[in-house]
């Protein structure tokens, strides 16, 4: 029996033992490689490790082929005349009869016994006549093109390109410098027709404002009329824009982009947490870009988190401890400010002191918040929540990026719950000293200047000088979220990392170690340990969810600690039209 | 061919007591002495030597009118015909600089400028002379020939932010360049 | 005791004055290497040193055409002006005494060199020398050998290891040719029967100079007064031979006492840096180089002492000058300044001109050449000076007898230095 199983295994064709498993073998460059049914041809390509050059072509929008970089040579056995039997070789794979036109890898599927070549003399040629044409009326101004360093155009010119133009008519003017929306600027002259911002708008944001205008080398992108492209995602068409059609206004020539740092962190502005690369040259922020993270942000980010990060670029951040000395806040130490901070509130019988957290902590610095409280012995420890509506895409309806941390840490299903007891407390006077970690209570969470009048003593750490702090006895600056490396929870229940891309102005201290002092001061017992990955381990230890995990654990994409049952909406989306065929995902 | 033995020569007992040759090589040395006292160097005269060896005397005698057109000296800006900036601050000079002596910050030109279509120039261009070693990188690499090695070599300050040339004092050495490729002047 | 009160104040203003001499030629040393140097290779040099009225308010700096003679000034005070910066690391009390150590024995050196001839103030003459020691050239050398410690200390006290191989290579060489020094003027002293440097200089006078034996107590060589014995005037001649080997080798040593090109491999900067006085920075360095440069003319005011006469003008002209007379004396004193300064030329010349030994080459020179050769020189002039008393089969013998030696000497040498394994250090 198990003789003749072997014997049929044997005289199995390739093509059969691929379609058990679903899949179909392909020859990419001469090498045979099994992938799976419905695969295109450009995927099953990037599965050989071939790369294809494309522009229209992106694997969260449908594919309509109208770049026609991606040609390649393809061939398919010759079909068997009636009655004839396919010829099988000694490999067990029919002779491939090729083409003698190209076709486009980007919308075609593989299918058994297929062939692609995507080098050799035709395709080669096939690009430079690609080039030759994109370039025909392109305007070729890359030393004040935004997008010069990472254009496609760029790069492929160099590439498949053919080093010089032929064409010695007049290239077609179209408008420049178009404002078609608050954050996008239009060149129609760069354009190179791919269509995908076009796609993007109506697929992903749903808001169908642009589309193609004219006929033939007059065809120009524009707005409908109308309409303005003013969608809070409205940025990620400049990121995919493969040229410098589409740049952003905020971004416009403020620096050349190979001169920037890339640094993979992930965004603190929303529950979601969309992955994101912030780039950096020296010690300032430059711009925030989208990083592709399938089971969180897909590749897509709303403008208006990509555009907060300014907010980390003020004047008005602090930059050194300050305590209040005769009514005045005046620069100190770490050592005196801590000291003194530990000081008023440990000499406070546990109920008469408060801790109010942010929901905007990372997770070493909601269990640094819970052990605070601990040492103080109060009950008193709640986060200010942060509620707004979901966008039905990327924005998630709570804004704190850390909820699901805090109540995973804070072992509690509800951590902003003691909020109105607190301000109550404080405003009936039972409470006299109030540790604030990061949050503005009179702007978010309903504290009035009266009520913080009648605290004896106030604590605040905060990145910026706000009304909060000018009430407070100490003020410890803290650091922002591209200041500092740091995980956090997201409300699908991903554990993520932020990694420091510029450093704290001043020097500030990392806010876990800021807490940390603050802790061994008031609880003798604890040892400050020597860097922010001992926080995440003590965190582990006490944690079941966080157990076993670590800062280069958790990696660039995340790590699922925990299933709270909450979706992102634009990620059920992009599944069902992965499930429709309309996009590859 | 891969190696040669090179013997050492064998000397004779004459040479053997050097003094032969170390007389030889005073003579030599006394010759060059007398001859720059004299004014009569090799090349004394193609060097505009200054009356003692080969030397020109700096601050009184120049070779400015030697100065070959490439000289490498300090590197500007230029203005093209029209007295428009060429510069269009793509920043690939400060890209290659090796000693990374450039620094430019870019800016937009506002819309009512007559150049407004060139959308594009230095906010600030500023490069800093103590840095600079003149290779002439960024001349080779400006896209607009906006930036020359101009044959100004006694660049000197009191200070070091003397020594930092900023935006007009680098069109002072540039001054204007005409003849020269212009794409931003075809019609639109 | 009595104090002696004329003689101590004329003392304290010869010390003065012989001090302030040297240091003006240290100083004029420094200026003719860098202006010698420069015309050599077809340069210029240090023409242009002004006297900066500017800085006292004046409109204009005072330029003086003299040729930038007033650089030493320049460079003396830019040498005081700079940051003494001592590193951590050094052993403090010996690095702060070694340039000491350096300066010290050349400018006591000095002391017993006769600089004039004897000056009549009152009734009394005065040597125009500091000390007139009946031991002056030992006096000489025993100070001058002292230099060494100072260059050792230096390269120790650095705590640092090319400055510590300055000092070692400094210690070898200065000590391997105080040998060849002390061995090369034997001849000189034999002639002269005497160690007083005054008084070899006043035989010089009357005999003719060491080198230049053209004249005696009789005129000039070539008056018949000169042959009025045949026999001694040609013994004089013959003498010539090993004194102008003495001459060669003392004045090639006196080159490598002083750690001159081409013998300065203790501070020899292609391999090490700086030598002895790499860590050293502002006076501290100065110090050095002022003791080199003196050291320098103290060499050369010995080598015009033993070998060209000292102050003598010669050729029979001093004895027809008023002796004492102050003029004659001041004279006499720019005469032998003249001839210190054409050495120190010289020193330069050769600076410029013979590149550097090897330290192994150096080291052969020194013991397996000149330490030889001033030892049969000794013979060589025994020979000759006693031709009287031998006679001449004697002499033969004798000379036979050296030669021998001399070969034999020499095969031992070549294999000594024919393999490469016998290198120095």
């Amino acid at each position: 029996m198990s003789e003749d199983a072997t014997a049929t295994a044997e005289l199995k064709l390739p093509k059969d033992v691929a379609a058990e498993k679903g899949m179909v073998n392909v020859q990419i460059d001469g090498k045979w490689i099994q992938v799976p049914r419905g695969t295109r041809m450009i995927e099953a390509a990037k599965m050989a490790q071939k790369e294809i050059p494309h522009y229209c072509y992106h694997p969260k929008l449908s594919s309509p082929g109208n770049c026609r970089m991606c040609l390649v040579q393809m061939g398919m056995p010759p079909r068997p005349a009636p009655g004839e039997d396919p010829k099988y070789g000694e490999d067990g794979y029919q002779e491939i009869g090729w083409m003698p036109r190209p076709v486009i890898a980007c919308a075609n599927t593989v299918a058994e016994n297929m062939g692609i070549r995507t080098t050799g003399e035709l395709v080669e040629k096939t690009r430079e006549g690609v080039m030759e044409f994109l370039l025909i009326n392109h305007p070729l101004d890359c030393p004040i093109c935004d997008q010069a360093g990472e254009c496609k155009l760029q790069e492929f010119s160099v590439e498949h390109g053919r080093g010089q133009s032929r064409f010695k008519e007049d290239k077609i003017k179209k408008p420049k410098n178009v404002d078609i929306g608050k954050n996008i600027r239009l060149d129609d002259e760069r354009c190179i027709m791919c269509s995908r911002c076009i796609r993007f708008m109506d697929e992903v944001a749903e808001e169908p404002v642009l589309g193609f205008s004219q006929r033939g080398t007059h065809t120009s992108v524009t707005v409908h009329p109308g309409y303005r492209l003013d969608n809070n995602y409205s940025l990620n068409t400049a990121d995919i824009c493969p040229v410098g059609a589409l740049t952003s206004n905020d971004f416009r020539f403020q620096m050349r982009v190979w001169f920037l740092k890339e640094t993979k962190s992930i965004d603190l502005n929303c529950g979601t947490g969309c992955n994101t690369v912030i780039w950096t040259r020296g010690n300032e922020i430059f711009r925030v870009t989208p990083r592709q993270n399938d089971e969180v942000n897909s590749a897509w980010m709303p403008d208006s988190h990509r555009l907060a990060f300014h907010q980390l670029q003020t004047d008005d951040r602090l930059t050194a401890p300050l305590v209040l000395k005769d009514g005045k806040h005046v620069e100190t130490s770490w050592l005196e400010a801590t000291a003194k901070a530990a000081e008023v509130l440990a000499m406070r019988q546990p109920n008469e002191v408060a801790v109010i957290a942010s929901g905007r902590l990372s997770n070493e610095e909601l269990y640094l918040a819970r052990k605070i409280a601990g040492a103080l012995k109060t009950e008193l420890l709640s986060l200010v929540p942060r509620v707004g509506e979901s966008d039905g895409k990327l924005i998630s309806a709570d804004r704190n990026p850390n909820t699901t941390g805090a109540s995973l840490i804070w072992e509690s299903d509800d951590p902003g719950a003691k909020l109105d007891a607190i301000r109550e407390g404080v405003a009936a006077g039972k409470i006299k000293a109030l540790l604030c970690l990061g949050e503005d209570l009179l702007e978010e969470a309903g504290f009035k200047p009266t009520h913080l009048k009648k605290l004896d003593h106030l604590v605040v750490t905060h990145t910026h000088a706000n009304p909060t702090a000018a009430h407070a006895a100490v003020v410890l600056p803290g650091v922002g979220f591209a200041e500092k490396r740091a995980t956090y929870v997201n409300v699908t229940g991903r554990l993520q990392r932020t990694n420091q891309a510029v450093i704290a102005p001043g020097g500030v201290r990392d806010d876990w170690e800021s807490l940390a002092c603050l802790l061994a001061k008031l609880d003798p017992d604890y040892e400050v340990p020597a860097s922010m990955d001992g926080v995440i381990g003590a965190l582990g230890g006490e944690i079941e969810a966080f157990q076993g995990q670590s800062f280069g654990k958790i990696g660039d994409l995340g790590v699922q600690i925990t299933d709270t049952g909450v979706t992102i909406p634009l990620l059920e989306q992009e599944r069902a039209r992965i499930a429709s065929g309309q996009i590859v995902g | 061919m891969a190696i040669v033995k090179v013997e050492r020569p064998k000397l004779s007992a004459g040479e053997k007591i050097y003094f032969g040759a170390i007389l030889k090589g005073m003579v030599i040395t006394l010759r060059h002495a007398f001859r720059s006292l004299a004014g009569k160097s090799t090349g004394a005269e193609t060097l505009k030597s200054s009356g003692i060896g080969v030397t020109m005397q700096y601050p009184e005698q120049k070779w400015d009118d030697q100065m070959p057109e490439y000289y490498r000296g300090a590197p500007a800006l230029v203005t093209d015909e029209q007295d428009r900036e060429r510069c269009v601050s793509c920043q690939l000079c400060e890209f290659i600089c090796p000693p990374k002596a450039i620094k430019i910050t870019p800016g937009e030109i506002p819309s009512d400028d007559e150049w407004a279509k060139v959308e594009k120039r230095p906010k600030e261009f500023e490069i800093d002379m103590i840095r600079c070693i003149y290779c002439g990188m960024c001349e080779e690499v400006c896209p607009e020939q906006a930036i020359y090695l101009r044959p100004d070599y006694a660049i000197t300050g009191t200070n070091r932010s003397e020594m930092v040339h900023d935006k007009k004092r680098l069109y002072e050495i540039g001054g204007k360049r005409v003849g020269l490729v212009n794409k931003w002047n075809e019609l639109k | 005791m009595d104090l002696d009160l004329p003689f101590l104040i004329a003392s304290l203003i010869k010390i003065g004055v012989f001090i302030g001499i040297t240091m003006t030629f240290v100083s004029v040393c420094v200026i003719f290497e860098r202006r010698f140097s420069a015309i050599i290779q077809d340069r210029v040099g240090p023409n242009r040193t002004m006297i900066p009225l500017s800085i006292l308010g004046f409109k204009k700096d005072l330029a003086l055409p003299i040729g930038g003679l007033t650089q030493p000034v320049a460079d003396g005070l830019k040498f005081i002006l700079k940051e003494d910066f001592t590193p951590s690391y050094v052993r403090k009390f010996f690095f702060w005494l070694a340039p000491a150590l350096v300066v010290v024995p050349a400018l006591l050196t000095m002391a017993v060199i006769p600089f004039g001839s004897p000056m009549e103030i009152g009734s009394e003459y005065i040597p125009l020398a500091v000390a007139d020691l009946n031991v002056g050239p030992l006096f000489i050398f025993a100070i001058a050998s002292l230099a060494v410690y100072g260059i050792t200390l230096a390269g120790w006290a650095s705590n640092s290891k090319y400055p510590f191989f300055g000092g070692v290579r400094s210690c070898a060489q200065m000590i391997s040719y105080e040998i060849a020094l002390g061995l090369s003027i034997i001849p000189v002293l034999m002639f002269f029967g005497g160690l007083n440097l005054g008084q070899i200089v006043d035989d010089q006078v009357a005999n003719g100079w060491l080198l230049l034996p053209l004249w005696n107590e009789g005129g000039l060589i070539v008056t018949p007064g000169y042959w009025a014995d045949p026999g001694e005037a040609i013994q004089r001649l013959l003498l010539l031979v090993p004194i102008v080997i003495s001459f060669v080798i003392f004045t090639t040593s006196i080159f490598a006492e002083t750690n001159r090109m081409p013998f300065d491999l203790p501070e020899c900067e292609t391999e090490l840096v700086g030598g002895y006085h790499t860590e050293y920075s502002s006076m501290k360095f100065a110090l050095f180089f002022m003791g080199e440069y003196a050291a320098m003319v103290v060499g050369s005011a010995l080598i015009v002492t033993l070998f060209l006469g000292g102050w003598s003008i010669g050729f029979g002209i001093d004895q027809l000058l008023p002796t004492g007379a102050w003029w004659v004396s001041l004279l006499h004193l720019g005469v032998f300044l003249g001839k210190v300064t054409f050495f120190i030329l010289f020193f330069i010349l050769v600076r410029w001109t013979v590149p550097r030994f090897r330290y192994d080459q150096l080291m052969n020179l020194g013991w397996i050449v000149f330490f030889e050769a001033a030892l049969i020189n000794v013979f060589l002039a025994a020979l000759v000076m006693a031709y009287p008393s031998l006679g001449l089969i004697g002499v033969l013998v004798g000379f036979a007898l050296l030669l021998t030696v001399t070969i034999l000497l020499i095969k031992i040498a070549k294999g000594a230095t024919g393999k490469p394994s016998v290198t120095a250090v």
